[in-house]
């Protein structure tokens, strides 16, 4: 180790050590790359001082700069916040037939209200608000439970058969099949008598021997010509839009054994603001009465 | 230049010196670990998960939900307004493991619950397509035909136990009797879960099928439960505590 000894092949400096005669070439790293690791231990401890770093026992190291990823939201929310205020506040203070007239306050609803329906009712109503089996259709005029402005808020607020919402809308279509009310062959006459009412192919001869049947038993909730209720819910019955299928065979399983819708209530989800925008928006989607 | 030579001749000192290096690597990475309650924010309203909740987080882990969905809502604006408030430390407390992810093909599920209705989650398990044609989700149909296992349920709230979730004997005991009471709304067990578990549990037939208890009951008691616990009127974004 006392002189540096030169290797005669590669012309490369030994470390000096020998063992059996072979001999250890010394290859230091390069000058750049030995810096660059120490900068970045340097940046490791300037990093820890200037932003959160260590649990402590009771606390966290909070770094110099105070930062905050919690607080950075907060701070952007309220910002967005106060761009959209002068129209969020009007909207939350107008009643919705005020928003409506406001050209300035429709325009408004209209975007934030499709933007919000894309993110939370397209799931189950379709992009386009069509709708998919059991879950109904916006576009057009056929409303369960109301198609004016109000009825519209009042469901996007409290939901359908949302059982954590106490102003929820509910109703119940009895079990006619699996309770026992009506016969397997009184279920299918009156199957067939909804088919007719709809202007559907059907025997005419089943259909009328389910006439007496739907008079007694389904009349009081879906309207003696088939028109529905709107305050239970009752869909209407003598049109072509059907909720779950007009197949012969599905009705008589619904009527048997019904399936009942459930929407979420949204009022605790979304912002008041957001829900009257929603409203506007789906009452404008063709159907809004 | 350093002599090395006589560290490296001399076993005991090499041993000294080697074991004062690691040790400190050690402290520095391990002591941290000790103190990380106190990252952990205080809310209200976390609780351990039900027997159901926890079966149907079995099956979302056993089905691989976590390669596209992610259960981190990170704290920024675009991910608050679709999906709602951020996630917090507290509620992954009692995951074990964590279901952050890292990658989302689909959306994230951290808030998922009371977002759709029974139904439409178990349509959706089963033809996803049916209800959203542009999603490249695979179908799970199988769930609502596989009964789910209910006999081993007492020792998972016990392997959760060992590794910190606060299940207590009388819930490990009742485990199977929990399962079957959430989901029989009118059955005579639901006094008793709702006294282990508290009020905050959703009972109900969540698969539409009363006559048996399915791998499909369990995830979707799981999915609508997620982030619903903590109560966020009672939480104070932004007191100085729970800023990070």
């Amino acid at each position: 180790m006392s002189e540096k000894e030169i290797d005669d092949i590669s012309g490369v400096e030994t470390t000096g050590h020998e063992w059996d005669g072979i001999k250890e070439l010394n290859n230091p790293l390069p000058r750049w790359w030995i810096n660059t690791f120490y900068i970045t231990i340097l940046w490791a401890i300037g990093y820890m001082i200037l932003y959160p770093a260590w649990p402590l026992v009771s606390d966290y190291t909070r770094g110099y700069l105070g930062y905050s990823s919690r607080a950075e939201l907060s701070q952007s929310m309220s910002e967005a916040q106060v761009g959209q205020a002068v129209y969020l506040d009007q909207i939350r203070d107008a009643s919705l037939d005020e928003i409506l007239a406001s050209n300035e306050l429709r325009q408004f609803a209209m975007a934030g209200g499709r933007s919000a329906f894309l993110v939370n009712c397209s799931t189950c109503h379709g992009s386009g608000a069509q709708g998919a089996p059991g879950y109904p259709n916006l576009n057009d005029d056929d409303w369960i439970w109301g198609g004016t402005l109000d009825d519209i808020y009042l469901t996007i607020r409290h939901g359908v058969r949302f059982t954590d919402d106490w102003d929820t809308r509910d109703s119940a279509m009895p079990a006619f099949g699996r309770d026992g009310i009506l016969g397997r062959g009184e279920i299918v006459e009156i199957a067939a008598f909804v088919r007719s009412m709809a202007g559907l192919d059907i025997d005419p001869a089943l259909a009328a021997r389910g006439a007496e049947g739907f008079a007694d038993n389904c009349a009081a909730c879906h309207g003696e010509s088939g028109e529905g209720l709107r305050d239970l819910g009752a869909p209407a019955l003598a049109d072509a839009i059907w909720f779950y299928s007009s197949d012969a065979d599905a009705i008589a399983a619904q009527i048997s054994n019904p399936k009942h819708g459930v929407m979420p209530a949204w009022g605790a989800r979304l912002d008041d603001g957001i829900i009257k925008q929603l409203t506007v928006y789906i009452h404008s989607l063709g159907g809004g009465e | 230049m350093i002599k090395h030579e006589a560290i490296e001749k001399n076993a005991f000192l090499l041993l000294v010196l080697s074991f004062f290096a690691v040790t400190i690597g050690g402290i520095v990475e391990i002591v941290p670990l000790f103190y990380l309650e106190n990252t952990i924010e205080r809310v209200v309203g976390m609780r351990p998960y039900t027997p159901l909740e926890l079966a149907g987080r079995n099956v979302y882990i056993r089905e691989g939900c976590y390669t596209c969905h992610s259960q981190m809502i990170r704290p920024f604006r675009d991910e608050v307004e679709r999906y709602g408030p951020y996630s917090l430390a507290a509620e992954s407390m009692y995951d074990h493991p964590f279901q952050w992810g890292s990658k989302r093909t689909g959306p994230d599920l951290a808030r998922v619950g009371d977002r759709y209705s029974d139904s439409w989650h178990v349509e959706h398990l089963i033809d996803p397509r049916a209800l959203v044609p542009e999603s490249v989700m695979p179908p799970y149909s199988f769930l609502v035909r596989t009964s789910q296992r209910t006999d081993d349920i007492g020792e998972h709230l016990e392997a959760n136990r060992m590794v910190g979730v606060p299940y207590s004997d009388d819930m490990i005991a009742n485990a199977e009797r929990d399962m079957r009471a959430q989901v029989d709304p009118d059955g005579e067990g639901v006094d008793g879960l709702l006294a282990r578990y508290g009020d905050n549990v959703r009972i109900r037939d969540f698969d539409g099928n009363p006559d048996m208890l399915t791998e499909m009951d369990a995830l979707v008691a799981y999915l609508q439960m997620l982030g619903t616990l903590v109560d966020f009127e009672l939480y104070d974004a932004d007191a100085p505590e729970n800023l990070r």
